[in-house]
């Protein structure tokens, strides 16, 4: 079964969104979609200050398998990304929740982030897909 | 749901993530892709090939249905259980299929097929049979496991059957020999040793249960494209299909010319593009900094003009992204790729990239 904190909250492209005490959240992909893609090979990160849309394609994750895009779940600007990722893109399979986010950013509406589905949502949505 | 090989209930039990391959439910890998690619490169693995297709074909003009059906030519065969790969091509010199077929006796060959040409490769196969009168049988009651790796023949070796071993311990590599209805070869799709063995289906669990008691790692068919593209090994539909000749996939030497008089369907095609000069050729890739080769990336070669990848994917031995493509005849050294809009550095080289576990080309 795959594992979906309760902490978080998840947009339909499978990217996991953490709300930080500062206002920033931290966006990596769900443990269902590391697991799909299967062994990451490669980590195309955002460069830091760019302003990216809410659903625009923003970062690549690609395993051995295929390229997959992430995509910026509320609209902002990309604060910090994850350079560990460049020499170890298995840590998003490893630890998807954790070292291997990848990267931060500033909501433009402090609110979006709302909008997106809790873990009961993304769970029944990951059933659904599956079916 | 689709097909299911005799093996399905182990691949479940091992774990194995299946997904759909040419309508059967095979597994693509059972954790890790990379992890079973290394294994294979330097222990041994085991795949469930089942979904290939088995063919027997029998009557005494067999091997003259042969010579004219396939670019290369089965009177190479001298011993029995020799193999030998070839294109099966069409009147204009594309490929119907590539596959092995076996020597077994002079009115008996078996011929290994893929499975998602099935369908085609049988209607040609009893078209063209017609006027030999030759016997096109299929054995879809067989099951097919390859044992890959370094450590393959000593663990397949230990867990044969007196008679089975008896019959596998003295093969070179690409002969295969019968032992009852089980039939083993020492070939394979990776560049590793191993064998390739056709067994009932109904022996196929019990053999595979016996197997990974004694090591053999079961491994899915993502690894075994990582291992074939490393091999230097095309696959078809990829890297050639019915638009395509040999001559353009790098496989002109399994073009048999001599003797000239051999008559093989698609020969005045090919000896035109021979005589011009293939415009396209295939060849092998490396990009030079991070990011992975895909199928169907655009490749930039300077004046020589545009290619487009066949087969790309990351290289789990080379840590590094390595491709198959068709490119201009003239191209070679450098060139770039297209990913995503941007143009990435990558080398024109000649594969395999690795062969027995060990780099072929320089990273």
């Amino acid at each position: 079964m795959s594992n979906i904190p309760v902490d978080l909250k998840y947009a339909k492209s499978h990217e996991w969104v953490r709300a930080n005490d500062d206002g920033t959240v931290t966006v990596g992909i769900s443990d269902s979609a590391q697991d799909q893609l299967g062994d990451m090979v490669f980590v195309e990160l955002p460069e830091v200050g760019a302003s990216v849309t809410a659903e625009e394609a923003c970062a690549v994750v690609e395993s051995v398998k295929a390229a997959s895009d992430v995509y910026a779940p509320v609209s902002g600007e990309i604060v910090e990304v994850n350079e560990n990722l460049g020499e170890g893109p298995e840590i998003v399979n490893q630890d998807p929740y954790g070292e291997g986010w990848i990267f931060r950013m500033q909501p433009s509406d402090a609110d979006a982030v709302g909008g997106l589905m809790d873990a009961e949502a993304y769970g029944a949505f990951l059933d659904s897909e599956s079916h | 749901m689709g097909n299911r090989t005799p093996l399905y209930d182990e691949h479940v039990a091992a774990g194995g993530k299946l997904v759909d391959f040419a309508g059967w439910d095979m597994p693509i890998n059972y954790g890790s892709q990379i992890d079973e690619h290394h294994t294979v490169r330097k222990a041994a693995g085991m795949f469930d090939v089942s979904h290939m297709v088995v063919v027997d074909l029998t009557g005494d003009r067999v091997r003259d249905y042969l010579r004219k059906l396939l670019a290369n030519d089965v009177n190479k065969l001298k011993d029995s259980g020799k193999a030998l790969y070839s294109c099966m091509l069409n009147e204009t010199g594309g490929v119907i299929d590539d596959l092995i077929v076996y020597y077994l006796r002079d009115d008996f060959y078996r011929m290994v097929v893929n499975a998602g040409t099935r369908d085609k490769d049988l209607a040609w196969l009893v078209k063209q049979a017609a006027a030999f009168d030759v016997t096109v049988t299929e054995r879809p009651e067989m099951a097919m496991i390859a044992i890959q790796g370094p450590e393959a023949r000593d663990k397949v070796l230990g867990v044969l059957s007196a008679e089975a071993r008896a019959a596998a311990e003295p093969l070179k590599p690409f002969y295969g020999a019968f032992a009852g209805d089980w039939f083993i070869a020492r070939t394979g799709y990776t560049g590793e040793d191993g064998f390739e063995i056709i067994l009932p289906g109904d022996d196929a669990p019990g053999f595979w249960q016996q197997l990974r008691a004694a090591g053999v790692s079961p491994t899915g068919l993502g690894a075994r494209d990582t291992l074939r593209l490393e091999a230097g090994m095309n696959l078809y539909g990829s890297d050639m299909d019915e638009s395509v000749s040999p001559l353009e996939a790098a496989l002109g030497w399994t073009v048999a010319w001599e003797p000239a008089e051999r008559d093989f369907i698609g020969r005045a095609a090919l000896e035109k593009q021979r005589a011009q000069g293939a415009r396209q050729k295939l060849v092998g890739l490396v990009l030079e900094g991070k990011g992975v080769l895909r199928n169907h990336q655009k490749v930039i070669a300077g004046e020589s003009g545009e290619g487009e990848i066949t087969s790309g994917s990351f290289s789990p031995t080379l840590q590094r992204a390595i491709a198959f493509a068709r490119v201009p005849g003239d191209a070679a050294g450098s060139c770039e790729v297209d990913i995503r809009g941007k143009r990435l550095p990558a080398r024109i080289v000649k594969p395999p990239f690795v062969r027995n576990g060990k780099a072929q080309i320089e990273i």
